[in-house]
């Protein structure tokens, strides 16, 4: 595909500086990309902690160990936190670690801008975590904020939810700009549109989607911002606002950001299943076009998570028809998945492993979020378990699996090592089952009926809900296993790698050394 | 914060200790039910439906996948094809999928258009939430009234064992005809609820300021349970719906004589304001309609939660300025949480809770509020 140029010997004509100065100042892509994989991991491991004290308060009915205020500042900053802190960041991560690599550029377009908007990321999650700790609490509105709940009837700490959340989002801009700057400018000679890794591509869609629809959230937070303490009337009633209003913006930046969270997943399983089946990937064209099919969808498809507000009826057939139409380019995309693996040659490695996994736990899902856009149908799963059920089979057995199956297959390339396999190994089946018994059985809860977001629940939930906390803790401590190869990996332990890594991987990034020198394509390579 | 860090070592210690919850019904409920009104058993039609229809296509496209996982092995001695694209293939799993979709969609449409016609209602019952109870109002009746949790705090506060509708029984139920097309008018007083009866397959929002709608028409009689389904604050979970369905000579029966009831409390009311109350006997209505009424806030000890709820306990208000005292408690205080009791208490349980309040929890004023100071303040004296 291209030839690989060695770069590996350049480092030592600028004078990096060493220690804590080297990541506070750095402009490497490599390096901002390791910060935020950190960053994001650290955030994943808070925000678990916080479920975890979910699932222990609901391992029974009865209130135990929170009180119900404290129980909604959980939830809401567990959302929070996973969304902007856990799983956006790691996409961004592995974004700035690969994009250069995959396209043949030396670094990100933006390199200083790269630096900033990773470390104003701290002082977001800073402010909004020192929040809980104030007289009151932190928000306790859910991650979904819905006003008045959030204006008129929420604590004095919403100032600090509302900064940090446009801190968030400033940080996801820049990114965002970053990343398609350098898509758009920086690819070597060769690499035209239709050859550009599927990584690639879809980071560039999610990169437009994030600038389209993060300045809505920050409108949004800032209308509540003045809603609150500058006396105007956005979502008020009494003063000519609609409180269902706020619910259209929010969820018009809410459903495109649920698609920023996952088709940079559907980018690495791309890469992923093609290398363990030793097979091109299936409809690379098709696979394109259905990621813009589904990110242009997901403009219209806002008011799905609406149906019980009290829309006119056409506008309800409406969301349901254009919501449901999701389902074919999301179809299609498993379809060539899984046209890849037939008649591949498969091996399972441990990146296979999670993108498998991927593949059947996203589609369960998927299906699920084909049943929830029968709107009659979501009058009875709204706001229930069931809800919950499926987010997270996207979320985490979804995104976050996707994050760990990339970060397995890249990760040798980065340290020059091969992981600790036999522990990546439990790490995995660990993480499976008790994935699998923590979010399985709320769909059961759901249907029977159990709300959402509640501290305390009726005696006929009690035997699922002490499984599902039973699997809460499983999975949490199963993460911990992961901690571990990460770190083990960093400290450069284990068997060196070849530079192509594993046999069947193609791409420009498996044709530099590995581990990946500092610098990398500072002359760019031809792509044929 | 402290608080709640003695709360989780505490409980980590009593986790085991509970452990009696089997004998209820529906333990391991799986499915949706299918309700009891002609509209959920579409609703459920169209679950299973839609349910089947799922695990068909996981059926189909896990089944190849896995084949594919077995037979096309490194292991088995596969060697990779070299096809990468079939035009034919793309666009049939492009429209069959659409074909299916077109399927789920007629049947759907039909329902939901069913669902959302609550024309020609034979009752109006106005729904009204707020933090965190329903208030029901039927429209052409002279009946109103409001519905709280019923569950002891110390059953919630695992003292007392759970009884079997724990968190689903209220007070006061609302209570419909049978066999009638009865229409909810649904709103809320502050922020936004849900009002959720899953056998009857309604959930709709209550959103302040603007009024939706729903129906249903129940047919069997019987007492059907749901909960508030949209996060609405720190009671969230303890506000539910009961629904007594009653067949319609009962109901009539059911409604005249609550009619009378509430109107009988009204001249009880005026009579009231001639006469005085005995300390003891503001103190214990004050009390209980303190439990009911306002300690879900200022919690039962008075202190509140601090930056959230204010404290009554040792505060300026319940110490010293009783006008402003009374008139916060019947009017409310705009822009915060703080509910305008007048008219949800009457006003001997509003004279009750504003002297329980000067007395207790050590604030012991001696004052004693009674009837007619709270009607002066009513009326704007």
């Amino acid at each position: 595909m291209s030839t690989a140029t060695e770069h590996a010997h350049d480092d030592h004509h600028h004078h990096m500086p060493t220690g804590i100065k080297r990541w506070i100042f750095t402009t490497n892509h490599k390096d901002i990309g390791t910060l935020y994989l950190w960053f994001a991991f650290i955030m994943f491991l808070v925000g678990g902690a916080m479920a975890m004290v979910i699932r222990a308060e609901l391992f029974q009915p009865g209130l135990q160990i929170v009180e119900p205020n404290f129980f909604n500042q959980m939830t809401t900053v567990h959302g929070l936190i996973m969304v902007f802190g856990a799983v956006m960041p790691a996409f961004t991560g592995l974004a700035n670690w690969l994009v250069p690599m995959m396209i043949g550029a030396p670094d990100m377009a933006l390199p200083r801008m790269n630096n900033w908007s990773f470390w104003i990321l701290p002082f977001a999650f800073i402010i909004l975590l020192a929040s809980l700790f104030m007289e009151g609490g932190g928000p306790a509105f859910g991650w979904t904020f819905y006003a008045p709940l959030s204006t008129t009837y929420s604590g004095d700490s919403t100032a600090l939810f509302v900064f940090s959340v446009h801190i968030m989002g400033i940080s996801s801009i820049m990114g965002a700009i970053n990343v398609i700057v350098t898509i758009w400018n920086m690819r070597a000679p060769g690499m035209t549109w239709m050859k550009m890794p599927l990584f690639v591509w879809t980071w560039l869609i999610t990169a437009f989607l994030l600038i389209a629809v993060m300045p809505v959230l920050a409108g949004a937070v800032t209308m509540v911002l003045t809603d609150k303490f500058f006396g105007t009337s956005f979502f008020d009633a009494a003063g000519g606002g609609d409180p269902v209003m706020f619910q259209h913006i929010f969820w018009f930046f809410g459903h495109p950001e649920v698609y920023i969270m996952i088709l940079p997943a559907f980018g690495i399983i791309s890469q992923i299943v093609p290398t363990f089946s030793r097979k091109k990937l299936f409809g690379y064209a098709s696979m394109v076009y259905a990621t813009t099919s589904i990110a242009l969808l997901s403009f219209i498809v806002w008011a799905h998570h609406m149906f019980t507000t009290g829309m006119p009826v056409a506008a309800e057939l409406f969301f349901m028809i254009a919501t449901m139409l999701i389902s074919v380019p999301t179809g299609v995309k498993v379809f060539n998945w899984v046209a890849t693996m037939w008649r591949g040659s498969l091996t399972f490695e441990v990146p296979m492993l999670f993108a498998l996994a991927f593949i059947v736990l996203f589609t369960i899902g998927g299906l699920s979020g084909l049943m929830l856009a029968i709107t009659p149908v979501d009058f009875q799963y709204h706001d229930t378990y069931f809800v919950v059920a499926h987010f997270h089979y996207v979320l985490v057995s979804g995104a976050v699996f996707s994050i760990m199956a990339a970060v397995y297959y890249w990760l040798p390339k980065w340290t020059g090592k091969m992981f600790d396999v036999t522990l990546a190994k439990w790490h995995f089946w660990c993480s499976l089952i008790s994935v699998n018994v923590l979010f399985f059985p709320m769909h059961f809860i759901g249907l029977a009926g159990m709300p959402r977001r509640i501290p305390d629940y009726a005696l006929q939930f009690a035997d699922f809900n002490k499984w599902i906390s039973i699997g809460g803790f499983a999975f949490g401590l199963s993460q911990l296993i992961f901690l571990a190869v990460v770190i083990k990996a960093c400290r450069k332990q284990g068997e060196p790698v070849s530079d192509q890594v594993w046999e069947g991987a193609e791409g420009l990034e498996w044709e530099i050394p590995s581990p990946a020198p500092y610098h990398t394509f500072e002359t760019p390579p031809v792509v044929k | 914060m402290k608080n709640t860090l003695y709360g989780v070592l505490g409980s980590l210690l009593s986790v085991t200790a509970f452990a009696d919850s089997g004998a209820q019904k529906d333990q391991y409920q799986l499915n949706l039910s299918k309700g009891v009104t002609d509209i959920s058993g579409q609703v459920y039609d169209l679950h299973m439906l839609m349910f089947y229809i799922c695990v068909a296509i996981a059926l189909v496209v896990f089944g190849v996948m896995f084949y594919a996982m077995y037979f096309h092995r490194k292991s088995r001695g596969a060697k990779p094809a070299h096809f990468h694209e079939s035009v034919k293939v793309e666009i049939a799993w492009t429209v069959v999928p659409f074909i299916i979709l077109i399927f789920m969609a007629v049947p759907a449409a039909k329902t939901l258009i069913a669902m959302e016609d609550s024309s020609k209602a034979d009752v109006t019952v106005l729904v009204t939430g707020s933090q965190w109870k329903w208030h029901y109002k039927y429209m052409d009746r002279d009946l109103s009234y409001y519905s709280l949790l019923a569950t002891q705090p110390e059953q919630i506060q695992n003292k007392f064992a759970k009884g079997e509708n724990y968190l689903l029984e209220v007070d006061r139920p609302l209570v419909i005809p049978t066999g009638k097309k009865v229409r909810f008018l649904i709103t809320s007083d502050d922020v936004i609820h849900s009002w959720w009866v899953p056998d009857f397959a309604v959930k709709k929002d209550a959103n302040p300021g603007f009024i939706n709608e729903a129906w249903t028409r129940v047919d069997q009689p019987g007492i059907y349970r749901g909960q508030c389904a949209e996060l609405c604050g720190k009671d969230h979970g303890f506000m539910p719906v009961v629904v007594i369905a009653k067949d319609p000579a009962e109901y009539e029966a059911w409604v005249s004589e609550q009619e009378a009831i509430q109107r009988k409390a009204k001249e009880e009311e005026q009579k009231l304001l001639a006469m005085n109350m005995s300390m003891e006997e503001l103190m214990s209505v004050g009390e209980r309609v303190y439990n009911t009424s306002c300690a879900a806030c200022h919690m039962p000890n008075g202190e509140g939660l601090p930056g959230v709820f204010p404290a009554l306990k040792g505060s300026d208000m319940a110490l010293n300025d009783m006008p402003a005292h009374i008139d916060i408690v019947v009017n409310g205080k705009s822009g915060t949480a703080m509910q305008a009791f007048g008219k949800q208490l009457s006003l001997k349980e509003l004279a009750a809770v504003i002297t329980y309040e000067r007395n207790a929890w050590g604030n012991n004023t001696g004052d004693t509020v009674q009837a007619k100071d709270v009607n002066a303040v009513m009326n704007g004296q």
